[in-house]
């Protein structure tokens, strides 16, 4: 029985300087950024994610501390909810 | 807003005339049965009760019903289709309502196990319609010694159906006192059969108001007694009409009596199996559901905010998906409104204990007016659509309004929905105040909302046309020549005839496909795609939506066929859940239910077989519509607002979205075109897109570029029985 792969698209090649790629589309960097920062930038207030980190996850009780590399890529996977 | 804190046992008594209304009950009929109690989830027997004749008869459940059909919806479905022919009407005597609870239903050691799944002709779709609900109608009707319940034919006056395992007697009453509205005759009920105060827990009522007298989306309360509160609450099987059907029936009320609920009348293969996972989950709600959805605190309404902050939360009918006032009927209010610390399962042993209550509301309208009652709710889906669809955000209306529906017997969903279209009807000109009867349908207008319910109840006025659902409204108002069909069509929320639930789809194809592909009509329980989709980007291809719309319906099914609860799937997750390959789909609770299946039944369930099992009923569910006249591709065609901009204000309300996925994804430039031309550009890509998504989705389910199943898909489900087989047939399948 084939499935979903749950297997995203590589996210966008040469990301400047500055900036950051979350869930494929690009966001301002700053120094210090953390993964919290991160998600009240995208207003992510669903508490069902996993964050990954170029690829490294990061736990959620870590994601006040976990600080974003500038160029990063960050994924947020939003898990099913509701009805 | 009250912001102190009732006490949850205070409520209005309606109990004080029960020996009179007792009294005036009559006989029609009275048998004895055995009772029984499920070997390995099953008794291998049904009840069928014609209501017409007064006649019970009991069947045998075969092994090959079970291999087929499991049980559940399953079952449901298979004594619909032999007890309905092509043309069968929803009001004609042989439509049926049956009620299965599967064979999973009843077990006390895992969340979420109490479930029935009803299923009827629906009044609104003409096609099947299935609800699971929850209660302890269904779990008690098992342990009487029946797996599913057929209720067929029409009684000459209003009846009580009573099931007594106890004391092995079925009874047919002539019940002519009671009042219809389901908090009342609920409470009655239960007193009036339960064999004094212990015994009131092992007592459940379905009902429908008086609100499923004259309306199509009459919805059916079942009831469970809580200890705590001293009260029948109740549980609604919502969509398609149910209710309209029970009371076309001249049902009053179905009344079981079981036996003292223990932790085995299942009578398991292993009972060990189920305890070790049972363990290991309810040990992950008490650690981690506060920091993960707070069902226990909020039940589903923790997503109201949540939607907004995504533009996902229907404001408007659906035009766009977020608003400022968002707030006032947001989590934190029910948090409040809600009482706390008190058990709120629908079944025993459910720990997400997901069933809020709103004690003390002193009702404000309205023939119960001043009465204090509990409101069973709100939940998400009557925050969405009672109020930030219709731009009410007053949670005092929302408790009102909830209240009534429930009561009436009106499903929330629908009822939200089609108000929400009355309203832009409104807004739009196509009704007016001749037209509605002096009644105002401005935005946000929650006077008029609960007036048109009381109409619906009262049988007169606007409400009997609203009662009649979007797709009947489309058609008067056309008929009558108040409006544009075409705008209605886009703008109706509806496919098939029922009413869309109330989550945005515009931004995500995956969940277009969700509702309007469904087979009943755009429910959300099939599948709910729109983080996969729109936020997280995992199904960048027509192939990996189709993929997920193959997947996740069949495998939601599978709670349907077993009398199981969906929320504890995905509501709560396991600590390392992220670690899993695919955490999505909560491998660890996908074990779980591979563990209690097993153990139940003694059949090795796994992950592939729980998809097999579904793939069967599935389809046969599909050949079910098509044997209806309906099933094809034309009838899964969804209205244009569930998928882009219909008019210049939406359009313009996110115009850099829109334009610029022109730019970026369709390789047009929107710079100085007129908006008017930048919606039919983006209405033909989207258009476009969602049929390519048909294709994909039908090749993968393994039907015609129609969506008929092909002969090779029903050949290979084991479903290829005669008049199927000479359907699909005649279909091109």
């Amino acid at each position: 029985m084939g499935e979903p792969s749950g297997v995203p698209e590589p996210a966008p090649a040469a990301q400047r300087p500055g900036r950051i790629v979350v869930n494929g589309d690009p966001l301002d960097w700053r120094e210090g950024m953390t993964v919290r920062d991160v998600l009240k930038a995208k207003n992510y207030i669903f508490p069902l994610v996993i964050t990954t980190v170029n690829g490294t996850l990061i736990p959620r009780g870590s994601y006040d501390v976990a600080v974003v590399p500038s160029g990063a890529d960050v994924k947020v996977v939003h898990l099913i909810s509701g009805g | 807003m009250s912001t102190m804190t009732p006490d949850y046992t205070v409520r209005t008594n309606y109990t004080d005339n029960l020996e009179e209304m007792r009294a005036a009950h009559k006989v029609l009929l009275e048998v004895p049965f055995t009772p029984s109690e499920p070997q390995r989830g099953y008794n291998m027997r049904s009840l069928h009760i014609d209501l017409t004749n007064l006649k019970v008869t009991e069947k045998k459940v075969t092994q090959e019903m079970v291999d087929t059909f499991v049980g559940g919806r399953g079952f449901g479905l298979w004594y619909l289709w032999n007890a309905t022919t092509p043309t069968t009407k929803w009001n004609d005597p042989e439509n049926e309502i049956v009620i299965s609870p599967g064979p999973i239903a009843g077990i006390t050691q895992y969340p979420g196990t109490g479930k029935s799944i009803v299923v009827a002709i629906s009044p609104l779709t003409d096609i099947p319609i299935d609800c699971n609900v929850g209660g302890y109608y269904g779990p008690l009707l098992k342990f009487c010694g029946f797996d599913c319940l057929e209720l067929q034919g029409k009684a000459a006056s209003e009846v009580v159906v009573l099931i007594d395992g106890p004391r092995g007697v079925i009874r047919i009453e002539e019940a002519p006192l009671e009042p219809a509205d389901s908090h009342i005759c609920s409470e009655i009920f239960t007193h009036m059969y339960a064999d004094g105060p212990t015994d009131l827990k092992n007592v459940s009522v379905v009902s429908a108001g008086k609100g499923s007298d004259h309306s199509l989306i009459g919805c059916l309360n079942f009831s469970f007694y809580d200890a705590k509160r001293k009260a029948a609450r109740l549980k609604q099987a919502g969509r398609g009409g149910v209710g309209t059907v029970f009371r076309d029936k001249k049902l009053k009320a179905l009344v079981v009596r079981g036996p003292v609920i223990k932790a085995d009348l299942n009578h398991v293969a292993d009972r060990a199996r189920i305890q070790k996972v049972g363990s290991v989950i309810n040990k992950e709600i008490h650690d981690l559901d506060a920091q993960q959805c707070n069902m226990k605190r909020q039940g589903t309404a923790h997503l109201v905010e949540v939607m907004d902050a995504y533009d996902l939360l229907p404001v408007k009918n659906f035009q766009y998906g977020n608003h400022p006032d968002t707030k006032n009927i947001a989590s934190w209010v029910w948090d409040k409104r809600f009482t706390q610390g008190i058990p709120d399962g629908c079944w025993y042993g459910c720990t997400m204990s997901c069933s809020k209550g709103a004690d003390g509301h002193v009702v404000k309208t309205g023939p119960y007016k001043g009465d204090i009652v509990t409101v069973d709710g709100p939940e998400y889906e009557n925050a969405a659509g009672l109020a930030a669809n219709c731009g009410i955000f007053d949670p005092d209306w929302l408790l009102e309004v909830n209240f009534y529906c429930d009561t009436y017997g009106v499903d929330t969903i629908s009822y939200g929905t089609l108000c929400a279209f009355a309203m832009e009807c409104w807004q739009r000109g196509i009704l007016n105040a001749e037209r509605t009867g002096g009644l105002d349908l401005t935005w946000g207008n929650a006077e008029s909302q609960m007036e048109i319910l009381h109409q619906i109840a009262r049988g007169e006025g606007f409400g009997l046309i609203a009662g009649q659902g979007i797709r009947k409204m489309k058609q008067i108002f056309s008929e009558r020549g108040w409006g544009d069909l075409k705008l209605m069509t886009d703008i109706g929320m509806e496919v098939k005839g029922l009413e869309y639930s109330q989550y945005q789809s515009k931004e995500s194809l995956a969940q277009q496909g969700g509702y309007a592909l469904t087979n009943k009509g755009p429910q959300h329980d099939e599948a709910w795609l729109i983080f996969m989709d729109m936020v997280n980007k995992h199904l960048p291809t027509f192939e990996a939506k189709a993929e997920a719309l193959h997947y996740f319906p069949l495998f939601r099914t599978w709670f349907g066929l077993h009398g199981l609860c969906k929320l504890p799937w995905n509501d709560i997750e396991p600590a390392n859940n992220a670690e899993q390959a695919e955490p999505a789909k909560v491998p660890e609770h996908v074990y779980n239910y591979c563990e209690i299946a097993s153990g139940v039944t003694g059949l090795e369930v796994t992950k592939e077989k729980i998809i097999e099992q579904s793939e069967k009923v599935y389809n046969f569910q599909r050949v079910f519509n098509l044997r209806r006249g309906y099933g094809r591709r034309e009838h899964d065609w969804p209205p244009y607002r569930s998928v882009g901009p219909v008019t210049v204000e939406e359009y313009e309300s996110r115009t850099e979205r829109y334009d610029k996925q022109m730019l970026e994804e369709i390789g047009v430039d929107p710079a100085g075109k007129p908006v008017e031309e930048k919606i039919a550009i983006t209405r033909k890509y989207r258009e476009d897109r969602y049929s390519k998504l048909c294709d994909a989705v039908y090749k993968r389910r393994g039907w015609t570029t129609d969506g008929v199943p092909t002969m090779e898909t029903i050949k290979k489900l084991g479903i290829d029985f005669p008049e199927v087989v000479e359907l699909v047939q005649k279909s091109g399948g």
